[in-house]
This record gives C-alpha cells, sequence and structure tokens, in this order.
C-alpha cells in the first residue's frame, strides 16, 4: 500500500535519493518540484519501467489532495 | 489523481511507492523553489521581503514604533511564536496610543497571500484594493514575507518587458 507523505518526508527522500514523478498532464510541468520526472497518469502504465528504477523509492505527486 | 499513479506504480512492481498528497500547492504555498519554463516568472514569495519587522502582542507599541522606524520601515506583522500572522500595523496604526499593546493596536485578520501567487496577479490586486502592502504566508499560515505594491508593480513592469 502506498505511503502517504509530507513535504518534510519529501525532502528527506529526495535526498536520500527517491524518483520524483510528477503525474499530471504535460503542459502542467512548466512549473514542478527540482528534480522531478513528468510522467502523466496515462503515460505512466507503458513508460514508468522504462523510465524508472524499480529499486529505488519513487514518490508522486499531482497538484494537490483534490 | 496521484493515489492512482501510487497505485498502478505498485501494480507494476515498485516496491517502495510514496504518495505525495498535498502536492506541488502545498510545496509552492511553503515558498520552495521549483524548476521548469514557468518557475523563471516572478511570484509573490519572491518579491516579499523578507525583512520586514515582527512583533509579539504583548509588546508595547511604543517600543516597536522606535525600533522599526529606526530602520527605515513603516509597517510591522504582528505574530505569535510560531510565526504565524495575527496582525499587521501600517502607518496609520504605528501612530496610535504608544502604551497600546500590539495586539490593541494592530489591525487584525488582514488578507494573506501564498508564496505562489503570479506577481503580475498581485501588483493588480494590491492596486485595484488600494493596499500599500500585504503579507505573504505559507498555507499554515506563517510568514514568508511582506509585499510591498511598489515592488509588486516594479516587478511586474520588468516581467512584462523580458
Amino acid at each position: 500500500m502506498p505511503a502517504e507523505v509530507d513535504r518534510n518526508q519529501v525532502q528527506k527522500l529526495v535526498e536520500g535519493g527517491a524518483q520524483l514523478v510528477e503525474v499530471l498532464p504535460a503542459d502542467e510541468y512548466e512549473d514542478h518540484l527540482p528534480g522531478a520526472i513528468g510522467l502523466p497518469l496515462r503515460r505512466l502504465e507503458t513508460e514508468a519501467v522504462h523510465v524508472l528504477d524499480r529499486t529505488r523509492p519513487v514518490i508522486v505527486y499531482c497538484w494537490d489532495a483534490a | 489523481m496521484s493515489p492512482r499513479a501510487a497505485w498502478r506504480l505498485e501494480s507494476l512492481g515498485f516496491a517502495q511507492v510514496y504518495d505525495y498528497v498535498a502536492g506541488k500547492l502545498d510545496w509552492m504555498a511553503a515558498g520552495l523553489r521549483t524548476e521548469g519554463t514557468n518557475a523563471a516568472h516572478p511570484r509573490a514569495g519572491d518579491v516579499s521581503r523578507k525583512d520586514v519587522p515582527t512583533a509579539l502582542l504583548d509588546e508595547r507599541l511604543g517600543d516597536v514604533r522606535e525600533r522599526v522606524r529606526a530602520t527605515g520601515w513603516d509597517s510591522v506583522v504582528a505574530i505569535n511564536n510560531e510565526r504565524v500572522v495575527l496582525g499587521l500595523l501600517r502607518s496609520k496604526e504605528l501612530d496610535k496610543d504608544p502604551e497600546l499593546s500590539i495586539e490593541q493596536a494592530m489591525r487584525s485578520g488582514p488578507s494573506t497571500f501564498r508564496p505562489y501567487v503570479a506577481i503580475k496577479e498581485m501588483a493588480e490586486y494590491l492596486t485595484k484594493h488600494m493596499l500599500e502592502s500585504s503579507p505573504v504566508t505559507t498555507s499554515d499560515g506563517r510568514l514568508v514575507g511582506l509585499l510591498l505594491q511598489k515592488d509588486a508593480v516594479r516587478v511586474s513592469g520588468e516581467s512584462d518587458k523580458q
């Protein structure tokens, strides 16, 4: 089950080597968190295994909880 | 959207998946840096003055006024020990009876803005509502800085020229 994390935990996880992934539509990526990869939800299924490392933690985010 | 993505990644064999539920809005509201083509556009948090004087509710107005004006400022943000914004004192409030406490003299509950608001939007709002300044806070109410109308208008104009 994916764990929910807050801002401080995100920073610590990224410092520890986690991959940060923005899953919003591509045009939203024009303003993203530092180091984040843009991988829209609808492309996740086909591209995730090619662009992400399964052995490292992955953090996903969109705009907010809504 | 991110919960679905997190669950999908798990089903694709990713063992350590985390969901930053509060997302990009939370990040920007905290005044943290972003990257990308749009990140270069100034926002309220970038332009706000971080050196704005602050005062606690139980301080004496006369003492605060002296301290503040000695540094060239004419505004003070009233905060608590957690740096949560509780009030604002502009020139008019600073000129009240020096024996009042900050709590008695301040304008309570001033409008505040998040750091991610575009500076152009801020310049228009502050001008339209004739506000000389407005505090910029994180989503949990903590002070980031004070945005002056003159700064917002200047930076917005410079941004338009680029």
